[in-house]
């Protein structure tokens, strides 16, 4: 009797919600998770034919590969650059919260009003170009050589290191003083305590981390697109690029196997994250 | 040694910032000085571009042109402020209840609504854009505001951040108000939300960021451009009218940054809260 008044008041609060979220996302994606079995011209039922074509399909080859080789790239890249920084800054705690607003800047920054810098620093005649002539570096075309992948390494990992960083910060706070007291009374180099200490103490969190630092990974898209618009170098096209496009010619069938594949992956990577939190709870 | 590694935090701080201050720049010049210095990408002229911090004669003509001349780029401005105000009053409206419910009540099936919340918080605008359309489209909701703003204010974010304030408040405080006889709602509007205040902030500072630089779904769902949000607009400004995208950048950026600055220290819980674990 009161579990079920306890449901009921849980109900009335959660209602609104839940029917909204029904209506617009769940059901919606229910649909598509049919319809990728689906021909969507003749209505037939098609079996495994729509996943069998974006799999055989060179352009989401292309795309599915530069999106793996660019989550492969950027984020070890990140994971260790936050880390480092974070280290050094909680080594200090002067102008600690000054330092740590400077990384996290980046994040609040509207992608439409930095396009035109990003225009600007990766112009072949442009200002990153500049700088590497100042130590006799030869210039890089960006935008049109595989050096574009690097424009997508370069935008990520801008906006996603204060993040980190404040993740790691919140990480490492939580570590114990006093074990750090003693492992110094016992000789220990800083070196030593930061392979012995901090490291095994930030285990936890480093998978979270990497699965946060993947899910914004997925917006890179947004810099890719204002920088390079529809078909980018082919280094920097990305399932995101390939989605819009499949989009933009209505190819209904495709769309809906692939929001089912990328679907699937990205909820494997969900449940593991949270299988990791309840193991460490 | 100790030194070096401060120099290189600074320098690591400084380069995250810059576009800032290069946008700030870009927007006190007169066109004559921003050509000048583009001029290689501009014109295909030789050498480099180049960039100063300090123009060399300050202007706020950029702007007034922008403000005075430009009645499309207010059209636009309005939509943004239309967007980001819409979704956030509608996820206070809706997902602080929600967030309660589900901290505070135990039911059954409660678990698999959470890992449904946390599925949708993730899932990339990509994987849901094609339910999202077929949706909308039945819906009548194509290349309209409302067709960008109801989605957004049942996103399960607010939700999910919001909840994990609300999670930690002590049940004891909840059962001395029911024992003095306070119902449901009492609790949640006179201890529920201003105890979890803190949390709903950070879901609306994050938020705020997030629809303020909303760029997919307009980009998708919207096709008439008096709809368009600025993120949509700064884009399509060609590089010959430099001067003035500046200022608009410039114009963009402000609000974001003063969310940023009144709000950091929620920003940081809130993006803490998406890591601690259940």
């Amino acid at each position: 009797m009161r579990k079920r008044k306890e449901a009921l008041k849980a109900l009335m609060f959660l209602l609104p919600s839940a029917a909204g979220v029904c209506l617009f996302w769940i059901i919606p994606y229910l649909d598509v998770i049919k319809r990728s079995f689906f021909s969507a011209v003749s209505g037939e039922f098609m079996g495994f034919h729509n996943f069998r074509t974006i799999f055989e399909n060179q352009a989401f080859r292309l795309a599915a590969g530069n999106t793996l080789r660019f989550f492969g790239v950027c984020i070890p890249i990140l994971v260790t650059l936050s880390l480092l920084v974070s280290v050094l800054l909680t080594r200090e705690q002067k102008y600690l919260q000054l330092k740590k607003s400077l990384f996290l800047l980046p994040m609040a920054i509207p992608v439409a009003s930095v396009v035109l810098i990003w225009k600007l620093l990766f112009h072949s005649q442009g200002l990153l170009n500049h700088f590497l002539s100042l130590f006799s570096v030869e210039g890089v075309d960006w935008m049109n050589t595989e050096a574009s992948f690097w424009v997508l390494i370069i935008s990520y990992i801008w906006r996603n290191l204060g993040y980190d960083v404040v993740l790691w910060v919140a990480g490492i706070s939580g570590i114990s003083a006093s074990l750090y007291e003693a492992a110094r009374v016992d000789g220990a180099g800083e070196w030593m305590c930061f392979w012995k200490i901090t490291m095994p103490n930030l285990m936890g969190s480093l998978f979270t981390i990497v699965v946060l630092s993947l899910l914004n990974g997925f917006k890179v898209f947004r810099e890719a697109y204002l920088v390079a618009g529809d078909y980018p170098q082919q280094d920097m096209y990305l399932l995101q690029h390939l989605f819009n496009n499949w989009y933009r010619d209505l190819s209904i069938d495709k769309m809906a196997a692939a929001a089912v594949v990328t679907g699937a992956v990205i909820m494997l990577l969900i449940l593991a994250l949270q299988r990791a939190w309840a193991k460490e709870a | 040694m100790k030194k070096l590694w401060s120099a290189v935090l600074w320098l690591l701080a400084l380069i995250c910032v810059f576009p800032i201050l290069f946008v700030a720049a870009g927007s006190l010049m007169g066109s004559t000085e921003v050509k000048e210095l583009l001029g290689p990408a501009l014109s295909g002229r030789k050498g480099y571009v180049s960039w100063k911090l300090f123009p060399q004669y300050p202007t706020l003509k950029s702007y007034v042109e922008l403000l005075v001349d430009t009645p499309g780029f207010f059209v636009m401005l309005w939509n943004s402020v239309k967007i980001t105000g819409g979704v956030l009053a509608g996820q206070l409206l809706v997902g602080v209840p929600a967030a309660w419910g589900l901290a505070r009540f135990s039911f059954p099936g409660r678990k698999a609504v959470f890992t449904i919340y946390i599925a949708l918080m993730m899932m990339p605008f990509q994987v849901m854009m094609l339910s999202n359309y077929l949706m909308l489209d039945r819906l009548g909701l194509l290349d309209t505001l409302a067709g960008i703003i109801l989605p957004a204010v049942f996103s399960t974010f607010p939700v999910f951040i919001i909840y994990r304030f609300f999670e930690g408040l002590p049940e004891a405080l909840m059962e001395s108000a029911r024992l003095d006889g306070a119902g449901e709602w009492i609790i949640f509007w006179k201890i529920g939300i201003p105890l979890g205040s803190p949390g709903i902030i950070s879901a609306m500072v994050l938020g705020f960021l997030e629809y303020w630089n909303l760029l997919e779904q307009p980009m998708a769902f919207l096709k008439t451009k008096e709809l368009w949000p600025l993120s949509l607009f700064l884009p399509s400004i060609d590089m010959k009218q430099a001067g003035g995208a500046f200022a608009a950048s410039a114009v963009v950026l402000f609000p974001a940054l003063m969310v940023f600055l009144a709000g950091q220290d929620y920003l940081e819980q809130g993006i803490i809260s998406t890591a601690v674990k259940e």
